[in-house]
């Protein structure tokens, strides 16, 4: 591994000049500056899960821990945790397997089809959620919809889609899948893009398969790159909010009822910020946690595919 | 030589792009085609239909959709420029410098993804209001650090680990300036990493609903809020709504033909990786 401008260890850091290990510092302060100012509203959003804040109250007062006790006690609390983290790994996890093997077969496939569509595989993120949403309720239609004749071709008929419990999730998946694989495609395809030549090129002298390339090769060196795009795609999925509301409120009944829809429905329509929140904070700690995991995980490929390309 | 073997898996190959390229690209074929669409015609499924420009005419004319599309770019834009300027810097020094709780900051600018929207946006209202920043285009500016920052900074910091100090030093002793090091050397390497991270910090930032919606109203009118309007309370404009959304696709189409070339990673001056 290449060795670090200021060293390694404790002993030899202390011995650099001030302005030098203040350095490091410096150039990142003004990331940090531009968004600390959002640690105040959340500072501001523990304390008002503790109020019987509301925007039809003029004033709210302190009422306890009594809005966290309720959310406990609630029944749809434990299906809304349920269904954020279904809805969360399983479309996070087609998207990957999905992204990874159509980016593969981009980068593979060197010719004018594959070159096309580089640029044309990416515009289902440009619509906005909301409206890719309108628009493949339209093809859904379980009366008028396109899906719905093709369907008819096979003997299928009034295929419920989103309108029945036990399609809904499958459908909001469907289109979450439609919009977000692209977004793996675009990082996984730049990861592919910038891998160095040598390897490979040593490895086709020593004459390996073209799988065992990509096991121990492509994939490895990969992972930093994979391991980032899982990271943000399942911050994002877990929070998913547009799609489905969009889609069906939540609906039907309170299928598609996750952490974020109760605590909209909580915050907006039943004006209960302050019992919403808590709602929001356990999204927000669930999210923390799965991120702090992926972080490591990336940090260790990451160092792991440093000493691959030496 | 390709053998046979090598044919057919070229050949499967394509035909499993091109399922998936069906899969990807029809709701769009479909969502143009619904914007020549009169709306007594919506729910037809056939391909044969009465192409109409009404909707265009009623979207581009008579409405203000120029002047929507004009503010989403100075808003989406500004945030991905100001993104890339403090950025990439810090995206370097969280890279190459190691420095006690460096993991804990990269970590805490991470978190700013994850700050649930709905959270962030209430008290930051009466915190603009107060700073004269609601309805602003400094204010979306800088409430969509939070969107382009992070992606950002994590993507690229991986680009600048790939890239071993040494050729760096080997730089220095060769007498060339920091700043020639940065952009001539560093730079080429990261290209597809910036690139790809900013195509996709652009369009996150571009379909943000939640914080236009309540940090904006009149002065500032991005095209995800415009867009509703034509999702009327009772009878929906969905021909009005397909138009809106295509022609919102467009800068970002724009943005994303103008970096394809170099998504693919560039070569700086003799340098190698690893």
């Amino acid at each position: 591994m290449a060795a670090k401008k200021n060293g390694n260890d404790k002993s030899e850091f202390n011995t650099v000049p001030f302005s030098t290990r203040v350095r490091p510092y410096l150039i990142v302060a003004p990331s940090l500056i531009i968004t600390i100012g959002i640690m105040v509203p959340f500072a501001m959003a523990i304390w008002y899960s503790l109020t019987n804040y509301s925007f039809k109250l003029p004033t709210h007062k302190f009422i306890g821990i009594s809005n966290w006790v309720n959310m406990l006690g609630d029944a749809s609390f434990w299906g809304a945790v349920k269904i954020s983290l279904l809805y969360g790994v399983i479309s996070t996890v087609l998207e990957m397997l999905i992204g990874l093997g159509v980016a593969i077969l981009l980068n593979n496939l060197n010719n004018g089809l594959s070159k096309v569509l580089r640029v044309l595989l990416v515009f289902p993120l440009m619509i906005a959620p909301v409206t890719a949403t309108i628009v493949w309720q339209l093809m859904l239609n379980s009366s008028v919809g396109i899906v719905e004749k093709l369907l008819n071709k096979f003997g299928v008929y009034n295929f419920p889609w989103a309108a029945a419990p036990g399609t809904a999730l499958m459908t909001v998946i469907i289109i979450d899948v439609w919009i977000n694989t692209a977004f793996i495609i675009l990082l996984v395809l730049a990861g592919l893009q910038s891998l160095p030549k040598s390897p490979f090129e040593s490895a086709k002298i020593d004459g390996g398969s073209a799988w065992f390339n990509f096991t121990n090769l492509t994939l490895p060196m990969l992972k930093p790159s994979l391991y980032i795009a899982l990271l943000f795609r399942f911050m994002a999925a877990l929070q998913e909010y547009a799609v489905i509301f969009a889609l069906t409120k939540g609906g039907p009944g309170d299928s598609l009822m996750s952490l974020s829809l109760t605590a909209y429905q909580k915050g907006f329509k039943f004006q209960k910020f302050g019992a919403a929140i808590p709602y929001i904070l356990v999204l927000w700690l669930i999210i923390n946690i799965a991120a702090k995991k992926i972080v490591k995980l990336q940090r260790t490929a990451q160092k792991q595919a440093a000493g691959l390309e030496e | 030589m390709k053998t046979g073997k090598q044919k057919a898996l070229n050949i499967l190959m394509n035909v499993l792009l091109i399922i998936y390229a069906v899969f990807a690209l029809f709701p769009l074929i479909w969502m143009v085609m619904i914007s020549f669409k009169s709306d007594t015609e919506v729910f037809t499924t056939t391909f044969a239909f009465h192409p109409t420009l009404a909707n265009y005419k009623e979207v581009l004319l008579r409405s203000d959709y120029g002047r929507y599309i004009l503010d989403s770019v100075i808003v989406s834009g500004g945030a991905v420029l100001v993104s890339i300027i403090v950025g990439v810097p810090a995206a370097y020094a969280l890279a190459r410098y190691n420095f006690p709780r460096k993991e804990d900051l990269a970590f805490q600018i991470l978190s700013y993804k994850f700050a649930p929207e709905i959270l962030v946006v209430l008290p930051l209202f009466m915190i603009y209001q107060k700073l004269g920043l609601y309805d602003s285009y400094l204010g979306l500016i800088w409430v969509y650090q939070l969107i382009s920052l992070p992606l950002l900074i994590w993507v690229v910091r991986g680009y600048f680990e790939d890239i071993s100090v040494e050729i760096e030093y080997a730089a220095q002793v060769d007498g060339y300036s920091w700043y020639q090091i940065f952009f001539k050397m560093l730079v080429p390497l990261i290209k597809p990493g910036l690139v790809s991270s900013a195509l996709l910090a652009f369009i996150f930032a571009w379909n943000s609903f939640t914080f236009p919606l309540i940090l904006s109203s009149n002065k500032v009118y991005p095209v995800t809020v415009a867009i509703m309007k034509y999702l009327g309370t009772d009878s929906a404009h969905y021909g009005q709504l397909a138009v809106a959304s295509t022609v919102s696709a467009l800068p970002a189409v724009i943005f994303a033909l103008c970096i394809q070339k170099h998504l693919v990673r560039g070569l700086s001056f003799g340098a190698v990786k690893g």
